[in-house]
């Protein structure tokens, strides 16, 4: 199987995309798997789908219309309890600016 | 051994309402045999025993006081952990929701709750359903109750493999390219995928929105529908929901003249011989009936896994763009500083050290052939021929009441088998992963066992909307045969 449909670099900028920091171990090995299998996807270019629209969904919904009402919905208290740093009432992240 | 955690929950509602058993007799075998087995078997990720044995007090005693209890009163219940169950923990088997206790219940937990059954725990799976074995799970892999060397297939491993062992009597699944089907015919359990919209998301961590749908898992046909029931319907909540009502009808076998579609595409090469045979034997079994067999074909069928393994892992690296270690969850306690944005440093550890490898992989695979110069060449691409396999299914549907398929191309295979190589992983998914890709309904069966005694299952296909089509072939199926009856201790 030759691997030319992705590069190092490739794996670098999804990686960056991705918000993944890779080990250079993952990166090797990620090359290798990925490239693999998009390969295989190649195998959809046989097909003309000049014609064809695409089917986003499996089942056609229509937009609706609702009344804009107030309803309940999750206190700070709650929406706040699973956060891995908190403070005052906000979502804590490390320090951006010294 | 107690046969009750053996039994189906029409069964056992029967018996309590007759005052042969309690409720609490039910919840107390089920607990019993999930004690005394589930330490090998590893099906579910975190329980909630004392609060089930309780519920089930309450409920006995309300039906000595006279109370009116819906039909599932009472019927103890596991749930994949990718629903969501308000207070309790839900970690999708992942490192990077260890610790994610959801402030709200998902819409279908909501009508369990209705309904009284009892949620027995949560249960393992694929990480992010994200897999089709259970061994991508961070709490350890699932074994198959009857065969522990081998994988119980996947996602919803865990919930199939409870069932199988007596350790719940119905569960809840998630399937998004067969992750009810392929995993309940490996185990031997009877699990509808139904149509896309059927049962509401809301609450179901997402894994590719438009292929995603939660389905019953049970001991028997009458049991999975009767659990749709509960479960289905549209829901505000949810805007893909659709806002039909359910079936109705009582099943009752008629099943006389219904053209069933073989698809050739489906029997060819690569399939297991015994796998088959078995479902040729269930052919038989439902042309002795009065039903019509019919060769068709659905020509686009190879096209599938290439298909879907774009569509799913794009829907999926949006939807799991939110675990950022900001707003719940794990966050990598240390990071390095690289000169960027701090806070994309914790983001870029936390993501890499949360997620497994599958995950990665699928999150990699779906930026790739999303970014800037590929999104034409693959995920639109994808999503054309996404609407061949669609049509093909629209097409042979005029010919046919039903698609009758083999679920996998081979029965459970070892633990460890195929974990190595992804491709080869995905492309055990081969006839699930079409019915996904049009929103189809579809049941696995139990179809029978090999030489070895491994199970395979039965596929029944249907147009839109009929699940009661396929059930009630189905349940014909189950009133000729005892495969469904049969357990992993010969019960």
């Amino acid at each position: 199987m030759k691997n030319n449909i992705l590069n190092e670099k490739d794996i670098e900028k999804v990686g960056k995309l991705s918000r993944l920091k890779l080990t250079r171990e993952e990166k090797e090995l990620y090359l290798k798997q990925l490239s693999g299998i998009l390969e295989f996807m190649e195998q959809l270019k046989e097909l003309d789908t000049d014609d064809v629209l695409p089917t986003f969904y499996p089942v056609t919904i229509k937009s609706v219309w609702r009344k804009d009402c107030v309803t309940d919905s999750l206190s700070q208290e709650e929406a706040l309890d699973n956060a891995p740093a908190k403070e005052r009432g906000y979502f804590k992240v490390p320090r951006i600016i010294e | 051994m107690s046969k009750l955690p053996f039994l189906p929950a029409h069964v056992l509602s029967g018996m309590v309402r007759k005052g042969e058993i309690s409720f609490s007799d039910i919840t107390s075998e089920v607990i019993a045999r999930l004690e005394a087995q589930d330490k090998s078997i590893n099906a579910y990720i975190s329980r909630r025993l004392e609060a089930a044995r309780e519920e089930a007090k309450a409920l006995d005693e309300s039906l000595a006081r006279g109370e009116d209890l819906p039909p599932l009163a009472g019927i103890p219940l596991a749930v994949k952990d990718n629903i969501c169950t308000q207070g309790f923990l839900t970690t999708c088997a992942s490192k990077i929701l260890y610790n994610f206790v959801p402030p709200y219940n998902a819409t279908v937990v909501e009508k369990i709750k209705k309904e009284k059954m009892i949620i027995i725990g949560k249960t393992n799976m694929d990480e992010f359903a994200m897999g089709s074995s259970t061994e991508n799970s961070y709490f350890g892999t699932t074994r198959n109750p009857w065969d522990y060397q081998r994988v119980p297939g996947g996602s919803s491993g865990g919930s199939t493999a409870a069932v199988a062992a007596g350790e719940s009597i119905v569960a809840l699944g998630s399937d998004t390219g067969g992750s009810i089907r392929q995993p309940a015919s490996f185990c031997s359990v009877t699990g509808l995928k139904p149509t896309y919209g059927r049962v509401s998301r809301y609450g179901l961590v997402a894994f590719a929105s438009s292929l995603d749908q939660i389905g019953p898992i049970a001991r028997d046909v009458k049991d999975a529908y009767l659990l749709l029931k509960v479960i289905g319907g549209y829901d505000r909540c949810d805007s893909t929901s659709l806002p039909l009502p359910l079936p109705e009808e009582q099943l009752n076998g008629k099943v006389r003249g219904k053209i069933l579609g073989l698809p050739k595409e489906y029997f060819s090469e690569g399939i297991d011989p015994k796998v088959k045979e078995i479902v040729e034997k269930a052919i038989k079994i439902w042309q002795e009936m009065g039903c019509i067999v019919k060769e068709i074909t659905l020509p686009h069928t190879k096209y599938s896994v290439a298909t879907y393994y774009i569509v799913a892992p794009c829907e999926a690296s949006s939807n799991l763009a939110r675990y950022d270690g900001v707003q719940y969850g794990f966050r990598n306690p240390e990071y390095t500083i690289t000169g960027q944005n701090p806070v994309i440093d914790m983001m870029e550890e936390t993501r890499d050290n949360g997620f497994g490898s599958e995950v990665k992989r699928r999150i990699m695979l779906g930026t790739f052939t999303l970014s800037h110069g590929y999104f034409e060449a693959y995920y639109l691409k994808a999503q054309k021929v996404r609407t061949l396999i669609k049509e093909d299914f629209e097409k042979a549907f005029q010919s046919c009441d039903f698609i009758v398929t083999p679920v996998s191309p081979t029965p459970p295979f070892k633990i460890g088998e195929k974990i190595s190589d992804p491709l080869k992983m995905y492309l055990s998914d081969i006839f699930t992963i079409p019915v996904n890709l049009a929103g189809l309904p579809a049941l696995s069966i139990p179809g029978g066992f090999t030489e070895q005694n491994l199970p395979v299952g039965v596929q029944i296909i249907g147009k839109p909307l009929d699940e009661y089509g396929i059930l009630n072939l189905g349940f014909a199926f189950q009133e000729a045969t005892d495969f469904h009856k049969r357990s992993p201790h010969g019960n």
